[in-house]
């Protein structure tokens, strides 16, 4: 299961690449793969302020929808619009081309309740 | 944990393992709900042919004259005028007029008959069956000796062909008995995905051969995910979601399953609820977007009012849309009309259409 060395997680699987105070998050390997071809991304509105936890998106499989949660808090800087037309590239790419929005970050001492790549994999295991 | 909790495995549940199939709990049995992808293994379905693993659903027999043995009541569907290597699509209903189960009757002989049953179903079928039948020892309950495989797909004569040469001549909803892998076997061509296809009984045992030698000839493995999408697609009906017991099969669209000049259990409720104002009916709709409805949504007029509830729903990677069935009060929502679905805070809108909501399918080719 690829996950991404300098990116932090989430327990709900979530990433978050942190560039200085702006960040791009989107959904891992694990989860992409949890929920199988993805048909439809709730992409959040530029310019609203999310909270670290709080929900900003969604996205829907063939089956079934679920909730995105902000890995950090911070405002909404941009969003991934290509995810409209063609969602799957969350299947074919989650860590760059499947990204679903960027934040500026308010708040950089919440990294700290994140997990780093090797925490992250660790957590994997223990979910096998 | 109690034996409950043990999920049975079909005779081709390492088969499954191998092809790193994700596996879900369904009706009792550990089931593929997919291998890759929905979509891929729904698309190879619909254009090239797919095998699905349906040794999990019940094989009953009967054994007597259709009426003298109780089988005709027990079922909606008149059963006694079937011709031989026929099958006929019906339900089974409590007292109530509720739908104990779907099922497929084939009549073998004159006076022998084989039921097709659901999984999550079986337990409660055969108390029925047992109630009903005279003589008793003139049912059986065989499911433990059939594994069971639905090759489907507008490829899958052709594919077929290649084994059993005569399958051409097979009828849509007929069967037969052929020669396959030395063994004498019965193959009917029915299914459940709007596609040219057929289903075949084979030994529990040896099932997983047939599985290797389909899957050697190229038909790729398909699950219950696709098909969910495919059966959604062509407004089928699966039981726990448009059937239930306290669904009648008037409300769940089922009224040309249901032969009404003979006795069956049931009927007397039925009836009444023929007479009723409060009346249900099934819709096919088209969501307007991606977005896709799911079971339990609510569906609401184009003045917000609510008119029902979400049964199915699923996104159709043929329309890029999402599809899906529902129970709207009767006198409500005709084709054409918008409805939307969804919850009091979110309702998206969607084209009520006619059923089958995909309308090129292989099926009768």
């Amino acid at each position: 299961m690829e996950v991404v060395d300098h990116y932090f997680y989430t327990k709900e699987h979530e990433w978050i690449h942190i560039e200085d105070d702006q960040a791009t998050i989107g959904i891992s390997e694990y989860a992409q793969e949890a929920l199988g071809d993805i048909t439809f991304v709730e992409l959040p509105s530029v310019g609203t302020e999310v909270e670290q936890f709080e929900q900003c998106s969604s996205v829907e499989s063939v089956k079934a929808a679920s909730d995105i949660y902000s890995p950090m808090s911070g405002k909404i800087i941009e969003v991934n619009t290509d995810l409209e037309e063609k969602p799957e590239l969350i299947n074919k790419d989650c860590y760059e081309r499947g990204w679903i929005a960027k934040l500026e970050l308010n708040a950089l001492e919440e990294q700290s309740k994140l997990m780093n790549a090797e925490e992250y994999r660790n957590y994997l295991n223990t979910l096998e | 944990m109690s034996t409950e909790d043990i999920l049975k495995q079909t005779p081709l549940y390492q088969q499954h393992l191998s092809l790193k199939a994700k596996m879900v709990p369904f009706g009792g049995w550990a089931m593929p709900v997919q291998y890759e992808s929905i979509v891929a293994e729904y698309d190879c379905t619909r254009h090239g042919c797919s095998i699905f693993d349906t040794s999990h659903m019940g094989e009953f027999f009967v054994d007597g004259d259709a009426v003298k043995s109780g089988l005709d009541f027990l079922v909606t569907q008149p059963i006694k005028d079937m011709p031989l290597k026929t099958c006929r699509y019906g339900v089974m209903l409590n007292e109530q007029g509720g739908i104990i189960d779907d099922l497929i009757v084939f009549r073998i002989e004159q006076e022998r008959w084989l039921i097709v049953v659901n999984a999550g179903t079986m337990e409660k079928d055969e108390r029925q069956f047992q109630k009903f039948i005279r003589p008793s020892e003139k049912f059986a309950n065989r499911s433990a000796e059939f594994g069971k495989l639905d090759i489907q797909g507008p490829q899958s004569r052709a594919l077929l062909n290649g084994l059993i040469p005569d399958i051409g001549q097979l009828a849509y909803y007929a069967f037969d008995h052929f020669d396959l892998l030395g063994a004498n076997v019965l193959v009917s061509r029915t299914g459940y995905t709007g596609e040219l296809g057929y289903e075949i009984y084979f030994s529990w045992d040896r099932t997983p051969e047939l599985w290797d030698e389909l899957l050697k000839r190229g038909a790729r493995p398909a699950g219950l995910g696709a098909r969910d999408l495919l059966r959604i697609e062509m407004g089928y009906s699966l039981y726990g979601h448009e059937l239930e017991e306290n669904i009648c099969p008037l409300d769940a669209g089922l009224e040309r399953f249901i032969d009404w000049d003979k006795d069956f259990f049931g009927k007397t409720a039925l009836l009444k609820k023929k007479d009723s104002l409060d009346q249900q009916k099934i819709i096919c709709f088209i969501s307007e977007s991606r977005r896709s409805p799911r079971q339990h949504h609510r569906i609401y007029d184009q003045n917000q009012e609510l008119i029902g509830e979400v049964t199915s729903g699923i996104f159709s990677p043929h329309f890029k849309q999402g599809v899906g069935l529902g129970f709207v009060k009767k006198e409500l929502a005709k084709k054409g009309d918008t409805i939307y679905f969804g919850d009091d805070k979110n309702k998206l809108p969607a084209e009520v259409v006619s059923r089958p909501i995909y309308k090129q399918g292989s099926l009768k080719s």
